[in-house]
């Protein structure tokens, strides 16, 4: 066997408590375990239910997201949170965290967002890392290096309880990314023609890394965007190799190492990019210079075309021919002639400052068209609180959108902020399922910038008329 | 958890392809703290209309729907959304096994600890399935097969130690906690964050 290895494989071994066998799949260590108000309760009870303490404290942190208001009268206001079963679940994690001895930053804590935007934020996602979430948006860490994946709830027990997991090694998928991405084509573009691609199960079984001139070219909070979306092709996980960028991002955040212990850990996170030579199981070339804005027009992820495309023909497919039903769309017809009712920009895909100034730079000294409602909720609290510091939030109320405070909101409509039936969103989250922001809400996946300017014009518009 | 050895059903066949969790259990579902009672709410957006009223077309709805514990779904079922109220609702309705020829990585470790056998059929069994709604199989955990009447039985595969769980109804929590020494001296010889903070 060849003694190069990728950066998962180096991530992987440095975690091993016992490697797999024919008999034991291998036993993992986790470095993090971030944890939220859905999907930690029933492994809270099997804890209580067996007698069993949470084994490392100091390595799980709990935030609430999920299922939260993002209106500032019922976060700060005291007025009632209006779905009584999320004002629930939202206590319980706070009884939870009180008695397995777990740090929570909750509902009003000036640290909470969603659980994705938080940690990088505060310096607890590193390079290197096992980090695991009950969530599948958790490979949105990866883009530090870190190894990162969703697990359910029955796994966020087995965390609580050993800090471990039972894992199946997954194969490795090398995503080259050629050239540069043109102006006006963002990360959210270059991960949604991806999955186009490749398809939303391409890659099931693998751990991507996302490599090449165009993502080593990305910021931080763009790389966040690619690896966020990884799990919509199948990966549980996708990594992007650690860099001077990636360095400085972290460089001082609250959690990071400090001092002498930050030099150490620098050094260490510099030997853990894939060795030259290193062998994939699968590759595949994109080239970013090629690309456009993309925007989707059916119920997944890889139903999706650029903003000046037409929705494609598909006579006889069946999965096909229901997706359009469903979204009251044409094949064959332009996407630009697509109305939009409800504009989301926002979820932990795109609602970091980045984003926000994106979608701001777009809107500026503009108008969200007659009887578009459009809604802007800012990653984390953090993120909102900068962006009230550059008045972007004067762009967006000016401009008619909504302001809120941080959560998912939206992209799952679990606390009430939903897309009412039948009404076309044109939403910066990660999936256009059916029913997904809402019973019947017909969804387009797109960027801040593609999002912001379908606002102004009331239907899908290219960014690019926009900017200069 | 119930030992599962040999499931003996008719199939419901769903043959949408990536059936994703939202689907499965949309998300105004899961502001529960409990795993009891999801069975209600599998695919609702599928199953009730605007009034909650049962969709008399859609096959969870039939009466020969009734009873099946096997769920043939098209490729690529339980995508998307690591939620596992998705198996807790199929285990509540009363299915035992979901067969396909792709199943979804978070979605396929979920069932497995829930007692919900994953099955990955080659593409002529599958074909032959979804051509037949409602027919007689047998999935065999130990032999590690689906068999049909009249056909070669169809190989799936599953982890040595995932068919020792179900096989005998324990869950894997045991085992990782049997683990203790080999995590302790993990974390005392690691280099950085695994140490006592």
């Amino acid at each position: 066997m060849s003694s190069l290895r990728t950066l998962f494989e180096k991530v992987w071994s440095a975690h091993e408590v016992l490697p797999q066998s024919a008999d034991t799949p291998a036993v993992m260590f986790i470095d993090l375990h971030l944890t939220h108000e859905v999907t930690s309760p029933q492994a809270f009870s099997a804890l209580r239910e067996r007698g069993l303490k949470v084994r490392r404290p100091d390595l799980t942190l709990a935030t609430m997201d999920h299922s939260t208001p993002t209106r500032t009268e019922q976060v700060f206001g005291g007025a009632p949170i209006t779905i009584d079963s999320a004002a629930k679940q939202i206590r319980q994690l706070e009884r939870n965290c009180a008695e397995f001895g777990i740090e929570l930053l909750g509902l009003q804590d000036a640290r909470r967002g969603i659980v994705h935007i938080i940690g990088p934020e505060l310096g607890i996602t590193q390079p290197g890392k096992t980090i695991v979430c009950g969530d599948s948006h958790t490979s949105t860490h990866g883009a530090f290096g870190a190894l990162a994946f969703g697990i359910g709830t029955t796994e966020v027990g087995h965390v609580l309880a050993t800090q471990c997991l039972l894992q199946k090694k997954p194969r490795t998928f090398a995503v080259e990314v050629d050239g540069r991405l043109p102006a006006g084509v963002t990360a959210k573009d270059l991960i949604l023609a991806l999955i186009g691609q490749i398809g939303v199960s391409g890659g099931t079984g693998y751990v991507i890394e996302y490599r090449g001139e165009a993502i080593r070219a990305l910021s931080m909070e763009e790389r966040m965007t690619v690896c966020n979306m990884s799990i919509e092709a199948g990966a549980r996980a996708g990594m992007i190799a650690p860099d001077e960028v990636t360095f400085e991002y972290l460089r001082g955040r609250p959690r990071a190492p400090q001092g002498a212990a930050w030099d150490a850990a620098v050094a260490r996170w510099r030997a853990l990019p894939s060795d030259p030579g290193a062998v994939f199981d699968k590759t595949v070339r994109l080239d970013a210079s090629a690309l456009q804005p993309m925007v989707t027009y059916g119920t997944n992820p890889g139903m999706v075309v650029p903003v000046g495309g037409s929705i494609p023909k598909r006579a006889g497919d069946p999965v096909f021919d229901a997706a359009m039903k469903y979204m009251g769309l044409v094949p064959g017809e332009p996407i630009g002639d697509a109305p939009i009712n409800v504009v989301f920009v926002g979820s932990c895909t795109n609602g970091r400052l980045s984003d926000l100034r994106a979608a701001a730079n777009v809107m500026r000294g503009r108008k969200v068209a007659a009887g578009v409602h459009m809604l802007v909720v800012p990653g984390s609290q953090s993120v909102k609180r900068d962006a009230e510091a550059e008045g972007l939030d004067e762009i967006f109320r000016a401009a008619g959108a909504e302001w809120r405070e941080s959560g998912c909101s939206m992209c799952l409509g679990m606390n009430g902020d939903t897309v009412g039936k039948g009404e076309y969103a044109i939403s910066t989250s990660n999936r256009n399922f059916e029913g997904r922001q809402g019973v019947g809400a017909r969804t387009l996946l797109a960027s801040p910038e593609t999002a912001a300017a379908s606002a102004i014009r009331g239907r899908v518009t290219d960014p690019r008329e926009f900017l200069s | 958890m119930n030992p599962i050895t040999v499931i003996r059903s008719r199939t419901v066949v769903m043959p949408s392809t990536n059936i994703d969790t939202d689907q499965i259990i949309p998300a105004r579902f899961l502001t529960t703290t409990v795993k009891e009672g999801l069975g209600a709410s599998l695919f609702a957006d599928w199953r009730y209309d605007a009034e909650g009223h049962a969709k008399p077309d859609f096959i969870l709805n039939r009466p020969e729907a009734a009873g099946c514990r096997v769920l043939v779904a098209g490729r690529n079922i339980g995508c998307g959304s690591s939620r596992e109220h998705a198996p807790w609702a199929l285990v509540d309705f009363g299915f035992q096994a979901v067969v396909s020829t792709e199943i979804a990585d978070i979605f396929r470790n979920n069932s497995l600890k829930n007692g919900l056998l994953p099955v990955v059929v080659d593409e002529a069994t599958h074909a032959w399935l979804l051509a037949n709604p409602g027919a007689e199989v047998e999935i065999d955990l130990a032999e590690a097969q689906l068999r049909i009447d009249g056909r070669d039985p169809t190989p799936f595969p599953i982890e040595a130690f995932s068919r020792y769980c179900l096989l005998n109804g324990v869950d894997e929590l045991g085992f990782l906690l049997s683990q203790d020494a080999a995590i302790s001296a993990h974390e005392s010889a690691a280099p950085d964050a695994r140490r006592s903070a």
